[in-house]
């Protein structure tokens, strides 16, 4: 059997996430690492939020399947720092959830030394907006709720189109 | 793995546990778990006890708004802010046990302690008997939560300063919904308005406990691990300045909530609607303890 690092890291990749099922970890940037040691394998993902209940599901599934594909010892690690970003969202990843009707997010925004500035627009008040609708393109579309079916979601609607959907938060 | 439907996720043979409850991994598995040098392993335990204290306390309420908040989508606003919420105090009681040193676990401290043992501020555990108490009390905890992460990015402790660095894009958003929602019902119609405006009379009592410092604390701050809550008084001021001139209303002028002898939520005691929040939270766990499932 070949157990080197990029065949580990190839099983570990293709783990879907089971919240957006269409991504795997890797599109989603949460696979930090993958390293080959003399008793198995060592896998280490980071939370999207501190309070995911993914978290436990995907960890769970890569063991699973690294087991199947006969490492024995696996294990899984968190890494906390730096925090998950959006950003890490990989272009592949991007695709994949336009496909599925679900917005890509835009840049994450940057949080320097000073206070956190405040948003205080209501969300409807921003038409056009950055975010274009996955069935129609348009940009006439507005925020319904910034949060979702999952912390990672936000819900919106186009004017276009008539049609809702999702749009993955910047974070 | 994956499955076809839900019958075949609970059948499944090498997992014994089939939805998640008590029994969770530790969310800081495989994290560093190494204390910084110098720092008083109790007084960590302390404060990141306070710390998860306030954000369980605080999720706990939002928990209670589920089914009964007027429309779908705050509903499930509401249950994603208990979540991140809740997910910080999962880190923090972990990370207290780290640095207690025992066996204890997050479990433990959430569901086997008496309510004199929490340390979390009043103002988490005030009764919210309408939204517009629930976006004042919000508004107040996350402008005050979001300050005092964003000092702890910096913190010695590695742990710490992690999850805040987490947190604080997290309670960026906690903060921008409740204060969009004070605009909103501030600047609403005359009734709202009014509601609003006793829902911060209500609330506004508990402000000036947020800034107390607790010798925990500013032990904690003076060794580089925590921040000084009394150092974030300004930077919530202006906050609280800001949304609610925008919301057409102003800063009450209310006599703060006095503690017994000097003492409140930070030294354990509490406020009358603690025990019942404490009660709800922790009957499952007390009455099938180690269960889980």
């Amino acid at each position: 059997m070949v157990t080197t690092r990029e065949h580990a890291r190839a099983v570990a990749a293709r783990v879907t996430d089971p919240e957006l099922p269409m991504l795997t970890l890797a599109d989603l940037g949460v696979l930090r690492d993958v390293t080959v040691t003399a008793d198995g394998v060592v896998v280490t993902i980071t939370p999207t939020y501190s309070g995911c209940p993914a978290l436990e599901t995907m960890r769970d599934d890569l063991v699973s399947e690294l087991r199947a594909a006969g490492y024995r010892d696996v294990t899984v690690r968190t890494a906390l720092h730096p925090p998950w970003s959006s950003d890490w969202i990989s272009e592949d990843g991007r695709r994949k959830l336009a496909e599925a009707g679900i917005a890509p997010p835009g840049p994450a925004p940057a949080h320097g030394q000073g206070p956190i500035p405040l948003t205080l627009h209501t969300p409807r008040s921003q038409v056009p907006s950055d975010v274009c609708c996955p069935w129609c393109g348009s940009a006439e579309t507005a925020e319904l709720s910034r949060f979702g079916a999952t912390a990672c979601r936000a819900l919106r609607t186009c004017s276009t189109c008539a049609e809702p959907f999702e749009h993955v938060k910047e974070i | 793995m994956s499955f076809d439907n839900a019958y075949e996720a609970i059948t499944e043979q090498n997992d014994a546990r089939w939805a998640f409850g008590t029994g969770f991994d530790s969310p800081l598995s495989g994290v560093d778990s190494e204390l910084p040098e110098g720092v008083d392993r109790a007084d960590l335990a302390t404060y990141s006890l306070m710390l998860a204290d306030d954000a369980l306390v605080v999720s706990h309420r939002l928990q209670q708004w589920c089914t009964h908040a007027p429309e779908l989508e705050e509903e499930v606003a509401l249950a994603n802010i208990a979540l991140d919420l809740l997910g910080q105090a999962r880190m923090l009681y972990t990370r207290a046990g780290q640095a207690e040193g025992g066996d204890r676990a997050e479990d433990d401290y959430a569901y086997f302690r008496t309510e004199s043992e929490f340390g979390n501020v009043r103002l988490a555990e005030l009764d919210q008997p309408d939204f517009a108490v629930l976006v004042a009390t919000l508004l107040v905890f996350t402008t005050w939560r979001l300050a005092l992460l964003q000092r702890m990015t910096g913190s010695r402790d590695p742990v710490l300063a992690a999850i805040a660095a987490k947190g604080i894009k997290e309670v960026t958003y906690h903060r921008d919904y409740a204060a969009q929602w004070v605009v909103r019902l501030g600047d609403g119609t005359d009734y709202s308005r009014q509601r609003m405006r006793d829902a911060l009379e209500a609330v506004w009592p508990y402000v000036d406990e947020l800034f107390a410092t607790h010798p925990v604390e500013r032990r904690m701050a003076e060794a580089g691990v925590g921040a000084d809550p009394a150092s974030l008084r300004d930077e919530c001021a202006a906050v609280f300045g800001t949304v609610l001139e925008s919301a057409t209303l102003e800063v009450p002028q209310v006599s703060p909530r006095a503690g017994v002898a000097g003492r409140a939520g930070r030294h354990g005691v509490h406020t009358e609607s603690m025990g019942y929040l404490i009660a709800e939270l922790q009957a499952v766990a007390r009455a099938h303890p180690e269960a889980t499932w």
